[in-house]
Parts: structure tokens; sequence; C-alpha cells
């Protein structure tokens, strides 16, 4: 507790620089998975492949993806660029999947509804799927999101910054409030990323809200002998 | 730098000896083999049941929840705390191999319990109908139906273990960790890489035999992919193939 009290500047430094390197992949890998995962739903034969694809990058282990980043990249080993890279291949590993299941949660015939209006498939895209998506997408990232804050403290091991430096001094110095004081920083920066998501996930769906707010009243119309069922 | 990378995998000096890498990759899979052995036991048994019974799902969702502990952590906390209390070899292995059995934990028995979560209803209800017993719902229906996501569970788990026992060499585990490790304390860029390829591929192959045995284990009335020769019996008995039924 003592060396908690004695270095909280350091901790608030660590934690920013973690939430950092865990934030900007997280985004980075939205935006590419979003495209991979459209190109990949819309052609049955590239579901496969592209899910196998993904999934060959995340078997690669983390600390060996730090080390390898510097050989494609081109980059010095202590630079930050190569943690933002790996962990963003990663992001796009679990989120392609994601987006793919997310597209597909769209009822056929909400697709057809937009299709019958004339949007042509980017303005379905971007006005009808991806809205109707955000539960399932943000699932994916909120599971990204977690898995994320974990591994970037292992690049403590290559030298760069940020709160799993805490684990590695507290370990090799004997420090346990150290350590603690990072394990406890990764917990709450994940429950931190993961409210942020569901919070964020909360606005762009407001219909979801406004259904269980009539759900009262949707039962009760159930209860009349009218057919609601094409409503719900 | 790609050329010294080459020469350091390629020199046969580093292939031999006991911290060669023939030595190393053996360490790395037989921790990797201990690890899952011991955690399948404890995890698939118990997802199995969870998933048969409907009861203990907060035990699923509490395993989930705990990944979000930095494996980092885990492994220095135990390695802190047991080290000094353990003596010889043990102290360098011992906290390793228990965080490694606890990270392989969740996904297991996640995968495991969802497997059999999924079976539908009336497909229990008909085995039971038949006069199956309990054990023998559970044995022939629900597991050969819940094993592809069973080992969708143990290929997840697979690839947990192998990329934190490379990270548990810093706490003083063998393994191809030891090159990563070792060569970033010294500097050896060659020989770190080496071990990071090195590690890459382990990974890659022990998943692909892994993705082999799943297609050799799930049965092909879940799949779809029946042999020719049952089709055309199944055709020439007037009976068309399940996989078409649906």
């Amino acid at each position: 507790m003592t060396w908690i009290s004695g270095h909280l500047g350091d901790i608030w430094r660590l934690t920013v620089q973690h939430a950092v390197l865990a934030a900007i992949p997280l985004v980075l890998g939205l935006i590419v998975s979003i495209p991979l995962g459209w190109a990949a739903a819309r052609s049955r034969r590239l579901v496969p492949v592209a899910l196998a694809g993904t999934g060959l990058l995340y078997t690669i282990p983390s600390l060996a993806l730090f080390i390898l980043m510097p050989l494609i990249l081109g980059t010095k080993i202590l630079d930050p660029v190569n943690v933002i890279v790996a962990m963003t291949i990663y992001t796009v590993a679990l989120l392609v999947r994601t987006v793919v299941d997310g597209l597909g949660s769209v009822p056929s015939h909400v697709d057809a509804a937009a299709r019958a209006m004339g949007l042509g498939a980017f303005r379905r895209l971007v006005t009808v799927q991806l809205p109707l998506a955000v539960p399932v997408i943000a699932a994916g990232l909120r599971v990204a999101a977690v898995s994320n804050v974990s591994i970037v403290s292992v690049a403590s091991l290559i030298g760069v910054s940020q709160l799993g430096d805490l684990l590695v001094d507290g370990y090799n110095r004997d420090i346990p409030g150290e350590l603690w004081a990072g394990i406890v920083g990764c917990l709450v920066l994940a429950l931190l990323f993961d409210l942020l998501i569901q919070g964020l996930a909360r606005l762009l769906t407001p219909w979801l809200r406004a259904d269980s707010r009539s759900s009262a009243r949707r039962l009760a119309l159930a209860d009349a002998p009218r057919d609601v069922g094409v409503a719900a | 730098m790609i050329p010294k990378i080459w020469d350091w995998l390629t020199d046969p000096a580093n292939w031999s000896g006991a911290d060669g890498i023939a030595t190393r990759v053996q360490e790395h899979l037989t921790y990797s083999l201990i690890v899952l052995g011991i955690a399948s036991l404890i995890a698939l048994p118990l997802g199995l049941w969870i998933g048969h019974t409907g009861r203990g799902r907060p035990l699923v969702s509490a395993a989930n929840a705990a990944r979000a502990v930095p494996t980092l952590g885990l492994l220095f906390a135990l390695a802190l705390w047991l080290g000094p209390r353990l003596s010889g070899d043990l102290a360098f292995t011992a906290p390793s191999i228990i965080v490694l059995v606890l990270l392989a934990l969740p996904p297991l028995l996640a995968g495991a319990y969802a497997g059999v979560e999924a079976v539908d209803p009336a497909t229990r209800d008909a085995a039971r109908g038949m006069g199956l017993s309990d054990g023998q719902v559970l044995r022939q229906v629900e597991l050969p139906i819940a094993l592809p996501l069973l080992l969708s569970g143990v290929r997840a788990a697979t690839l947990q273990v192998i990329a934190t026992a490379t990270i548990a060499a810093y706490v003083g585990l063998g393994g191809l960790g030891r090159f990563l490790i070792d060569g970033l304390a010294i500097g050896d860029y060659a020989a770190t890489a080496g071990g990071a390829l090195l590690v890459a591929v382990l990974a890659l192959l022990v998943d692909l035999l892994l993705a082999g045995v799943v297609r050799l284990l799930v049965s092909p009335g879940l799949t779809g992919k029946q042999s020719r020769r049952r089709r055309v019996e199944l055709s020439a008995a007037g009976l068309s193939p399940i996989a078409d039924a649906t």
C-alpha cells in the first residue's frame, strides 16, 4: 500500500499509456474488420477463407508477434508502433468473425425492404445492416477489449512502457504492492473499456431501449386478439 | 537482420544440447501436454455436467470473467508467492504449470458447456423416449453433438497455453520462451527473433494438427459430409441422407 501511495503519478502515466495501446488497435481493428467482414459475408465462399486466414494470425503468441513486428515493419524493437500493429492484428482476427455474424444477424426481410426502397449496397450497409448489427459487433468488441488490455501488458517484456511495467518491476524487485497495483490497474481498465463499449452500443441502438420500455405495452397488445407479430 | 536470424536458425550448434532448439521444442510440447491433460480432466467433465444438468452456470460466467486478469500478472503473483515455498526445479516450474492450468480452464469449460447446451432439446427428448438412461444420453447423444464446440474450446486452450508457456520463461520455465526471454535480456535479436519464429510455427502446426483431429472425430452426421459410398447406399435403399433432408 505504501508503494502505491508513493507512486500515484507513475501509476497514472502507465495507465494512460496502457489505455492508449489497447484502445488505438481496437478502433483500427474495427475499421479494418468492417469492410473485410462485409466482403466475406457477401460471398459464401469467402467466409471460411477469411475466418481461417484471420484465425491463423490469432494463433501467433503475443510475445512472438511483438518481437517479429520490427522485421515486418522495419521499426526499432522499442517502438510502440510494433505493439499497436500487433494488437490491431489480434483485434482484426477476433472482429472479422463478429462482423460476419453481426451482418448475418440482420433479418433478410429487412434487407430486402431496404433493397426494394432503392438503397444501394453501400447505403444498405451503413444505414441498415451496420446499425442492426451493433449489438453483435459490440459483444465481439467487448471480448477484444478485455483480451487487448490483458495482452498489452506483455509488451513490457520488449520494453514498451504501460501497466505491465508494474508487473515486471514488482516481480523483479519483489514488491507485491507494485505487482498488485498493476493487476488491479489492468482489471479496472478492462472494466472501463467494457462499460464504455456497452454505453456506446446503448447510445447507438435507441430502438432497443424503446422496446424494453414499452415491453409492458407490447405484452398488453399481445393479449389483444390482433396480429401484432409483424410489428415485433 | 533476416540473414542473421537465418544463420541462427540453421546453425546445427543451436539445435543440439541441453539448451538447444530440439530440447526446447520438446520441453514446450511436454509442458503444454501436461497442462492441457490436467486442465481437461478438471474442466471437460465439469463443463459437460453443467451443460447436462443446467446447474452451476454461474461457474462458467465466473471463469469467463476471470479472463480479464492479465496473464503476466497472474504468473508473476504466483511465482512470487509460491516460488520461495518450493525448492529445486519445482520452484520454477510449479507456479508456471499452475497458472497455465488456470488459464486453460475457462475455454475448456465454456466449450464443453456450450456444446451440450446447444443440443436440440427435441433430440434429447427423443433419446430419452428411446429408453436411454441419463448417462447414456450424455455419452451417446450429447457428447457427440457437443464435440465440435468442445474441441474448439480445446483448440483455444491449447493456443493460450503455448503462448503463455512462452512468457513463463521469464519466471524460469524451460521451452522455446527461453530463446525469446534470454535473447531480449542480452540483446541478441537474432536468437530472440529466431525463437519467436519457432514459437509461431509451433503454435500454427499444433493448431493445424488439432483442426485435423476435429475433422476426424466429429461425426459425419453433424457436418453433412458423408462418404460417397454411404450416400450411394442410402439412395439405393430409397433413403435420402439426413444432411439433405434438413
